[in-house]
């Protein structure tokens, strides 16, 4: 640990601007009129829908129920009646089988949503069903189903938890102001996961530009004498990357194609531990999230606690609006969010922010040759070689792309971000990947 | 002066008709046997290593008429006098081939007619395109216009239009079917020569759905499989999208004729 300079290989250092909306206490957005709940809001198989049209449902029924190990439910998020069931634009990508609730306005809880006395004292395998059962999936972008995460195989123990608070997406606030605002809650929720995990070892990641974060953590830490430690990490992106985080923290390396496991680390992000804390501790279920409208295209950013399946636009009008020169609006952060073509899309567990851009910042450059300088392979976290595998996949050379690792990509987009040449290299390389993976499948095959 | 030119061109001229002879040498000697048929075959085959008989490039497949004994017709580029020089090499009966085949477009939605939903600024192929978000088309079924069929294809059958379709110049269109597997969106197909009549449309969406994303495509309304249409039931409806059962059926222009928006394409 002497030696360990608690970081990381690579990385870059884009603008922040989190000054937009870090001061903003998080405020509850008003019920929307209409939610708009997609089936798949996590990684893996789709979840199946359990009601018809016309159906009453509180906040907190089941909805959609999951299909398989790696798959959660997902819940209502206000009371009222079931609308339809139709393919609706999703903010990740094409349309995708949704259900429609209207709202009644009383905002029913479901009975089920209730204290639970000496929760702690649950088992862990009842707790892990509880917490697919409350629809968990990853809150810091990636919603990777969390109980498939707190399941590692038995040869493969976990010793250290870490509890991923670095936020280093610029612009976002919403784990920031989290911390914040629901610190006991995100504790006990780090409680109930090292509990389940059986590990002694746990970290807490802040970023340093988050020190108001980093003292009442550690004030709570040292009032209640848990042996966890709060780590200030240097700020840089993508210091928030579970691999990358793990390396900074305990100076261990995920092997290429590994996961956090194979060297004992899980990470967790703090909107999942809160989640945790609620689904363990009152059995309820992930309906509603904290997110960040923020972009100099917003006129107030806020942070807000809204319900998943809230349209974008009820979000963008609650703050002001969008200014006049607002030409983009991207699901997430600036360096990996997704721009949006409609403001139809809902809010998912995965949605940690909305971002607006202004012509000026948004402006795309025509992308010229590559001139060989490397700043993207001395940017990259995972120590490729972009320059060289977006030009073998721009040749369709797919083995070869293979070869040189494009499936280790994290797609943070430090490349594209120092690139001189402006070269689209997250594009080549999510293509890539795709190519890649399409090919160990037919060769498998 | 002399002596050094002399022996110079001695020197390199005799190096050379050493390692000359020694390669002639080696080239007997060490020569590996290939049966004289496949030579012969590969000469007539088009040499474009498409791949559409199923085999590793021409040679492959020369290979394994020769030695494992494939089937003498499986060069569709090739056609049926290609089938039959090839079973003329081997001595065996000419096999009648398969029905000649033609790729068509099975999308109308050009610029004009279908619109696009967002300004799509990435690289130029269609699967990629096909990553975000669906693609930029407004219709999920359509032709995103990136040409990597055009890519694709090796007879340099295929151009793009100037309406951000592509077209298939049927005079150079083999049917190896390289840009039926190239599309990601399953807008090519092969159907044979004589079917001078298909429809041009993908989409699996009805009425309102499909005129809200594009003016020509197939709102599957049922009117060209309606016996008053196609009394000879040439068309059945298959999902929202008519099959053609009967490809040279008399009846298929009258639905041409009844078809409202009009997703029929007559080849020339």
């Amino acid at each position: 640990m002497i030696f360990n300079k608690q970081t990381f290989k690579g990385g870059v250092h884009p603008p922040e601007y989190k000054e937009l909306a870090e001061h903003q206490a998080i405020e509850a957005l008003p019920l929307p009129q209409q939610v708009i709940i997609p089936v798949q809001q996590h990684l893996g198989a789709p979840a199946e829908p359990i009601v018809n049209v016309g159906d009453e449902v509180k906040v907190g029924d089941k909805v959609c129920e999951a299909k398989g190990y790696v798959s959660v439910p997902s819940h209502a998020s206000i009371s009222g009646k079931v609308k339809a069931i139709e393919k609706r634009p999703h903010p990740v990508g094409g349309n995708v089988l949704s259900i429609i609730i209207e709202s009644d306005g009383k905002d029913e809880l479901s009975a089920s949503i209730a204290p639970v006395p000496n929760y702690l004292a649950q088992d862990a395998a009842e707790m892990k069903k509880k917490i697919q059962a409350a629809g968990l999936a990853g809150m810091g972008g990636a919603a990777f189903p969390t109980h498939v995460k707190l399941s590692p195989p038995s040869d493969k123990p976990i010793d250290t938890f870490i509890l991923n608070g670095a936020e280093c997406e610029p612009f976002l606030t919403a784990d920031h102001r989290l911390m914040l605002e629901r610190p006991n809650e995100i504790l006990e929720g780090v409680r109930i996961i090292m509990k389940i995990l059986g590990c002694k070892t746990g970290y807490i990641a802040v970023e340093k530009n988050k020190p108001d974060a980093i003292a009442l953590l550690q004030k709570l830490l040292d009032k209640s004498g848990d042996a966890l430690k709060v780590v200030p990490l240097n700020v840089k992106y993508p210091q928030g990357a579970e691999k990358q985080l793990i390396k900074a923290i305990t100076n261990r390396k995920v092997p290429a194609g590994g996961l956090p496991m194979d060297v004992g680390c899980l990470v967790h992000n703090v909107g999942t531990a809160k989640a945790i804390y609620d689904a363990i501790s009152s059995n309820k279920p992930l309906y509603e999230r904290v997110v960040t409208v923020t972009g100099k295209g917003i006129k107030h950013s806020k942070n807000l606690l809204v319900r998943i399946g809230t349209p974008f636009q009820n979000l963008i009008d609650f703050c002001g609006g969008i200014t006049e020169d607002t030409i983009k609006i991207i699901n997430g952060g600036p360096m990996m969010g997704i721009a949006q073509y409609t403001l139809e899309v809902p809010v998912t567990k995965g949605t940690s922010g909305i971002l607006a851009l202004t012509k000026a910042e948004a402006k795309l450059p025509e992308p010229e040759p590559c001139i060989r300088c490397a700043r993207c392979v001395d940017a990259c976290p995972m120590n490729l070689l972009p320059n060289t595998l977006a030009r073998v996949i721009e040749y369709k050379r797919y083995d070869e792309a293979h070869q040189l690792g494009v499936l280790d990509c994290i797609e943070c987009g430090s490349c594209a971000f120092v690139c001189p040449s402006k070269i689209r290299h997250i594009h080549f390389l999510k293509f890539g990947k795709l190519e890649v993976t399409k090919m160990l499948k037919s060769k498998a095959a | 002066m002399d002596i050094v030119l002399i022996s110079s061109i001695l020197g390199i001229g005799g190096l050379g008709l050493f390692f000359g002879a020694s390669l002639a040498y080696a080239s007997r000697k060490f020569a590996v046997e290939v049966d004289p048929k496949i030579e012969e075959i590969i000469a007539h085959l088009p040499n474009a290593n498409c791949g559409a008989c199923g085999f590793p490039g021409c040679s492959g497949y020369a290979e394994a008429v020769v030695k494992s004994g494939a089937k003498t017709n499986l060069c569709t580029p090739g056609g049926q006098s290609v089938a039959d020089q090839v079973a003329e090499i081997m001595g065996v009966a000419p096999v009648a081939g398969g029905e000649k085949m033609v790729a068509v477009v099975q999308c109308r939605g050009d610029n004009e007619n279908a619109p696009k939903r967002y300004h799509y600024a990435g690289i130029t192929n269609c699967h990629a395109a096909q990553i975000l978000m669906g693609g930029d088309k407004a219709c999920v079924y359509g032709c995103l216009g990136l040409g990597t069929c055009v890519e694709a294809c090796p007879f340099n059958a295929m151009k793009m239009g100037d309406n951000g379709l592509p077209i298939v110049i049927e005079d150079k269109c083999t049917a190896c079917g390289l840009c039926v597997s190239a599309c990601p969106r399953g807008i090519m197909k092969l159907i044979p020569v004589a079917q001078k009549i298909f429809i041009g449309c993908v989409s699996q969406d009805k009425g309102k759905a499909v005129k809200e994303v594009c003016k020509v495509g197939c709102t599957g309304c049922t009117l060209c499989a309606n016996p008053k249409t196609t009394p000879s039931g040439s068309i059945r409806m298959k999902g929202n999208l008519p099959e053609i059962i009967n490809v040279t059926a008399d009846d298929l222009e009258k639905a041409v004729e009844k078809c409202p928006t009009k997703s029929f394409v007559v080849r020339n």
